[in-house]
């Protein structure tokens, strides 16, 4: 077809050409981007505030009680398959004006022969009043190690900020307890 | 060699040498014939295999209640069943052809990096071996689905799960080289003359999986790395215990996931675009919005993965926002659907079996897209979610889609690669036994799973007994049927009516240039494209 003189034009392979490294590197890099997603999927959902998961311990402050309105609040506690603590919420639901601090106590009992350490997992329902959940003090925020056969009364210091939106009338707060003896610290 | 339609073969001495002898050919060959050969017969191998585990899933089914095998049993066929049809069968029938025909199809020598892809076809017998062993230790294969989400796979997983993983990482590095492989071939070895927009559609869809590949399976790479450590080094990525989070695994899984199922179907869509307009004698309609077509599909795979966790507690936002974007890509589909109807309008079409194989993917991918766009809708998405409706959807796109697409191009190029035509009417009947047994199999999951029953159960209720019954007869029909194919590759290797170098009267492209059967070493020059 072509004579001999007329060199094709890309494809001499005597230049130098990185386009393998290039990709090579865009490989790791991507195998590097899987591990970043798992930071970046929440910090994305922050920004964008749809988390709906509830913030960490925040400082108690003296704020507006919008004593207009009363939210129900509800709690619900879960043992995760295989978890054989006692665990309940000692109320099984409270009326609060978004604003005011309130404390329910939670209860858990190990009735094994072992000492175990635990670790209560919180969800909140419906999403959009996540981040209107603001706790001073919550078992949650640490393990709990009980003895066995020990028992504890736990606290949760809570309130719901006064923006909380104005439909949501009803607030689930649900808690599912792990055996973390795996992870203990 | 025929001299007359290929006088540039005949240039360099180098290219008259043939393959070496014996065994010692296959194992340390860098030809990029050689290579894909043994690709496409070892993901035939994975077929027949995969295609037995599936056949022992619907015997059991046939019947309710549990007749020939235990649940844990069953649970390991699911799973091993979609594991080696997705990266055994699909995937490397795939690099396979892509291997035979991208340097056939730009004019090059061959690919790029040959001892690559010597090192990429000989990691994936290693890698299946290692996941099909489990099946005989006392754990038992894996069992947790191919999609294997934690906890199932991590906290609740037999112990052969290690394997399992480093299966994943090895078959992962292969595909990954493959992919960099063909990138690197279409960039830099194209003839003179073929531009990126002159390039066929086949070669098109394939640069553009491989960047998918290299995008994303690194980052199953990476999950799986996440299992291994939660498993053993006792992280909690995947643990709430911990501070994980079980739906984290989900998240990461569906970023590779759905990209994923592109990778199966796009090449796809470049063979049937080879072939409609072969058969139908016109040139393809719409050549620059395929090309766009397939770039916005890919572009819109790494934004849609939600849509496959719809039911996990997502917020209405992100519901939203998934169940549109995943709309979306029912347009640039559409467009690819439009053209191949376009090109046959008004075209001389024959029908012979690469052709019917086409068509087939046409109608019945089209309706395993539809089905798609049912399950899109995320308020009757908890409806259909782990119902048999998504095994009749997804089977529709990846059997009849992606598995005739690959069996189209094998009958399509088959000529070109033996020097041998096939026995048109075996291939017929293949095709019309394939067909049957396809649609027989799946199109009952449809009203079963809008019924209401759940995948990846061995038993099920009553009222489903009839239509399974029918599924399971079809499957049997489809599974032997591949044994005519077999037997028509293994004939039309050996001998048959003589192919001419165009193979087929309507054939365009560098691929119908050469001699038939293709010699070992092919365009040593380059052609020149005008």
């Amino acid at each position: 077809m072509n004579s001999n003189s007329s060199k094709p034009d890309n494809r001499n392979v005597n230049k130098p050409n990185n386009t393998a490294l290039k990709l090579v590197l865009a490989a790791i890099a991507m195998f590097g981007f899987g591990f970043a997603l798992v930071p970046l999927y929440d910090i994305f959902c922050e920004i964008t505030g749809i988390n709906g998961k509830t913030a960490g311990q925040v400082e108690r402050v003296e704020q507006w009680v919008d004593t207009s309105r009363t939210i129900t609040v509800q709690f619900i506690t879960t043992n995760n398959a295989g978890m054989p603590w006692e665990f309940e919420a000692l109320q099984e639901e409270v009326e609060m004006h978004p604003g005011a601090w309130t404390q329910v106590n939670f209860w858990a009992l190990n009735p094994t022969a072992n000492d175990m350490v635990g670790q209560a997992v919180p969800s909140v329902s419906p999403s959009v009043a996540a981040e209107y959940v603001q706790k001073t003090e919550c078992f949650c925020f640490d393990q709990q190690t009980l003895k066995a056969g020990e028992g504890r009364k736990m606290p949760l210091i809570f309130s719901l900020n006064p923006d909380l939106p104005a439909h949501v009338k009803k607030v689930t707060m649900s808690y599912t307890l792990f055996d973390a003896g795996a992870f203990a610290k | 060699m025929t001299t007359a339609t290929a006088s540039h073969d005949d240039h360099g001495d180098h290219s008259h040498h043939g393959p070496a002898k014996g065994i010692m050919r296959w194992v340390l060959t860098t030809n990029h014939k050689d290579i894909g050969t043994m690709y496409l017969w070892f993901s035939f191998i994975m077929l027949l295999t995969g295609g037995v585990m599936a056949l022992i899933v619907r015997a059991e089914l046939f019947q309710p209640g549990m007749q020939l095998i235990r649940p844990e049993f069953y649970n390991q066929m699911t799973t091993m069943h979609g594991l080696i049809m997705v990266f055994g069968a699909i995937m490397p029938a795939f690099v396979g052809l892509a291997n035979w025909m991208v340097p056939l199809m730009i004019g090059a020598p061959d690919m790029a990096l040959p001892r690559m892809n010597n090192w990429s076809f000989w990691i994936l017998p290693f890698a299946f071996g290692m996941l099909l062993f489990t099946l005989f230790t006392e754990a038992g294969a894996p069992n947790f689905g191919w999609t294997f989400y934690a906890p199932l796979s991590t906290t609740y997983a037999p112990s052969s799960v290690t394997y399992f993983i480093f299966g994943v990482h090895m078959m992962g590095i292969s595909s990954i080289m493959g992919a960099i492989n063909i990138i690197v071939t279409i960039l830099n070895l194209r003839a003179p003359g073929m531009t990126m927009m002159k390039m066929p559609l086949f070669v098109w869809t394939w640069f553009i999986t491989a960047y998918l590949l290299v995008a994303v399976m690194p980052v199953l790479a990476g999950v799986v790395t996440m299992m291994l450590m939660d498993i053993h080094f006792g992280t909690a990525f995947f643990d709430a215990a911990g501070g994980g989070d079980p739906v984290l695994f989900q998240h990461v899984f569906w970023f590779f996931g759905h990209p994923e199922v592109y990778i199966m179907i796009l090449p796809a869509f470049g063979i049937v675009s080879q072939i409609i307009p072969t058969f139908a004698r016109k040139p393809l309609f719409g050549y620059a919005s395929m090309v766009y077509a397939t770039s916005s599909i890919a572009f819109l795979s790494f934004i849609v993965w939600a849509h496959h966790m719809f039911t996990v507690g997502l917020p209405l936002q992100a519901e939203l926002f998934f169940m549109y974007a995943t709309m979306l890509i029912a347009i640039p589909t559409g467009v690819k659907v439009f053209n191949w109807v376009s090109t046959m309008f008004r075209g001389s079409m024959t029908f012979e079996t690469p052709m019917l194989f086409a068509l087939a993917f046409v109608v019945l991918f089209t309706i395993g897209g539809f089905s798609g766009l049912m399950l899109s809708i995320a308020p009757a998405d908890f409806q259909y979610h782990d119902t048999y409706f998504v095994v009749a959807h997804f089977h529709y796109v990846l059997v009849p889609g992606a598995l005739f697409g690959i069996i189209a191009g094998v009958y399509y190029w088959l000529p070109k690669w033996t020097g041998h035509y096939y026995n048109e009417s075996l291939g017929k009947f293949h095709f019309w036994m394939s067909f049957i047994g396809v649609n027989v199999t799946f199109f009952p999951m449809h009203f079963i799973g809008l019924a209401g029953m759940p995948r990846r159960i061995p038993d099920y209720a009553l009222q489903f007994a009839d239509f399974n019954a029918i599924a399971t007869v079809g499957a049997f029909i489809f599974g032997f049927s591949q044994l005519i194919f077999l037997y028509l590759l293994i004939k039309t290797i050996r001998g048959g009516e003589k192919a001419t170098d165009q193979v087929w009267e309507g054939a365009e492209g560098l691929e119908w240039t050469i001699p038939s059967p293709a010699p070992y070493h092919t365009f040593a020059e380059a052609p020149h494209v005008k």
